[in-house]
């Protein structure tokens, strides 16, 4: 029952979608449309899933003194300080003693860590994490320039929220990125020899397409875009077209295993 | 830690401040926040430089950048998904007082209770914490699982294998002929002339035939079926050279901005 109920079920869905597509009914398009909505909702509830996943495997790593494991706290503390923030907002332009409640806030965090990792002193971290508490909810009471919004949205405004977006999330992301051309300029250096034909034709190709908008190719420029547009427009379409049939190809057929459950791997063990 | 260590992270953090009084300093103090700001652009500045540090070898700083990103992008997400999904999508459907407590507006439909499935549903996904009834999350677990193969299934089926394959199938031998002139004119090769156009044609319906074939491995590559191989690599190749010389034009412009930052935002030189 435990093993097969759920194959039953993924049959019977999977079996549903396939065929709500072939009647053009409103009530097969509006149970699909529910289907969709059911599992975005879910999704979300996975999400706080993960949330705790993470909380587990950092305090795991920090309580295992695993290599690297002083970071963990750091990454607690930015979920826990961007959750707060994303429920939080100022109620004028003043911010009061917010700061010190986060400091506060966050203390209590790494003090109940602390306490469910160490061995000894368990009575001296909750006593500090109580204490840190009672401060966070002392500035709750009596600080009036911000406040807990969770009847609107409006912590997704707030100014530290998007400042966090912008500052932290924004710059992390696009250096990440950003270092991949390095990166890939290495390998470049190492594979775009000419020493076949194939080798040369991967080399022309990406260097019509790097040098495009280069204008210090004088009267050549515009027949480089217009190189690189037709590569990008006709031979590189191609390619793609048959790349992508054989991963449609390889979607479908994984899909058809996991709906006449010969794919039951999403269970796990037990 | 070793010594040196030790004193490149004290330089940084002096560094650090200076750059954060100088930046607060700079900014206009009637604007208000310009301590907060200061920090921000600093922090945001240190952060980039932190992931660029990636660049010579992995150090304590770019481990703290990761470690960061980590836990304030799960928290992003999360308040993200509570706000847009259980608040926007949810709870209107669930109930009139709630809605009126998150101030979001009521569905025009009304209230729908088949919206409570989701979410007994996601308490069922969130057993999986339990050690007993951790095999109950296998349930809504099938329910995604097989909604989203069957989704799939049609999709993939229709967008990445028919829609692909009719779009193949472009005029080989030309549309109208309107004699030698007309169709001889046009040959560059961002134009439509007739010539450019039947050539890309056949460009693209042997590049997507001959594709296929180097991926088709049940059977040898030998004669004729070797030498269409032969030519799907090489048109392969003209597409890896094209989306490498795209993704580092992408990659360079990221680039572009965080230098533009550190130079124009934060340091005020450009």
């Amino acid at each position: 029952m435990k093993r097969q109920i759920p194959v039953v079920l993924v049959g019977l869905f999977g079996l549903f979608m396939i065929f709500q597509y072939f009647v053009p009914h409103e009530s097969s398009e509006w149970i699909y449309e529910f289907l969709l909505d059911w599992t975005i909702i879910i999704g979300i509830f996975a999400m706080a899933l993960g949330l705790w996943s993470l909380y587990r495997v950092s305090v795991e790593k920090i309580r295992t003194r695993k290599p690297a494991w002083g970071y963990n706290y750091l990454t607690l503390v930015g979920l826990f300080t961007m959750m707060l923030f994303g429920f939080t907002s100022q109620n004028g332009e003043a911010w009061g003693w917010f700061f010190p409640f986060m400091v506060a806030a966050n203390l209590t965090l790494v003090m109940i860590i602390q306490a469910s990792v160490t061995k000894g002193h368990r009575g001296l971290f909750l006593g500090t994490a109580g204490v840190c508490l009672a401060v966070c909810i002392v500035i709750i009471i009596f600080d009036d320039t911000w406040g807990f919004h969770f009847e609107t949205a409006e912590g997704l405004q707030s100014t530290m929220f998007r400042a966090f977006f912008d500052n932290i999330l924004i710059p992390i992301f696009a250096t990440m990125f950003s270092l991949l051309a390095f990166f890939i300029a290495s390998a470049a250096y190492r594979a775009f020899r000419a020493r076949n034909v194939m080798a040369t034709l991967l080399l022309l190709a990406a260097l019509i397409v790097m040098l495009r908008f280069n204008p210090y190719f004088g009267p050549l420029s515009p027949y480089m875009s217009k190189a690189s547009n037709w590569l990008m427009n006709v031979p590189n379409l191609a390619a793609q077209r048959a790349i992508i049939i054989g991963v449609g190809l390889g979607i479908v057929a994984t899909a058809l295993k996991v709906i006449l459950g010969i794919e039951r791997g999403y269970m796990g063990k037990g | 830690m070793k010594k040196s260590t030790l004193i490149v992270m004290a330089v940084v953090v002096v560094l650090f401040l200076l750059s954060w009084v100088l930046k607060a300093s700079a900014l206009q103090p009637e604007q208000g926040s310009y301590i907060l700001r200061g920090f921000l652009v600093t922090f945001a500045a240190f952060l980039t430089l932190a992931v660029m540090s990636f660049l010579y070898q992995d150090n304590p700083f770019y481990k703290f950048a990761e470690h960061l990103f980590v836990g304030v992008s799960a928290a992003f997400w999360m308040c993200m998904g509570f706000w847009t999904t259980i608040v926007q999508n949810l709870i209107p459907r669930l109930s009139t007082s709630l809605a009126d407590y998150f101030m979001v507006p009521q569905r025009p439909e009304g209230l729908n209770l088949f919206f409570y499935t989701p979410v007994i549903l996601g308490i069922l996904l969130l057993m999986r914490l339990s050690p007993r009834g951790g095999w109950i999350s296998r349930w809504p677990l099938a329910f995604i699982v097989g909604t989203t193969a069957g989704l799939n299934f049609i999709r993939y089926l229709r967008s990445d294998f028919i829609k692909q394959i009719s779009s193949t199938f472009v005029p080989l031998l030309g549309t109208q002929w309107e004699g030698i002139g007309p169709f001889l004119s046009n040959l560059d090769l961002s134009a439509s002339g007739q010539l450019v156009l039947l050539l890309s044609n056949w460009v693209v319906f042997l590049g997507v035939f001959t594709g296929l074939i180097y991926f088709f491995f049940s059977k040898e590559h030998k004669g004729a079926f070797g030498v269409g191989s032969r030519v799907g690599i090489w048109i392969l190749m003209i597409t890896f050279g094209a989306s490498f010389g795209y993704t580092v034009m992408g990659r360079i412009s990221l680039l572009v901005g965080r230098i533009t930052f550190l130079f124009g935002t934060w340091l005020e030189l450009i």
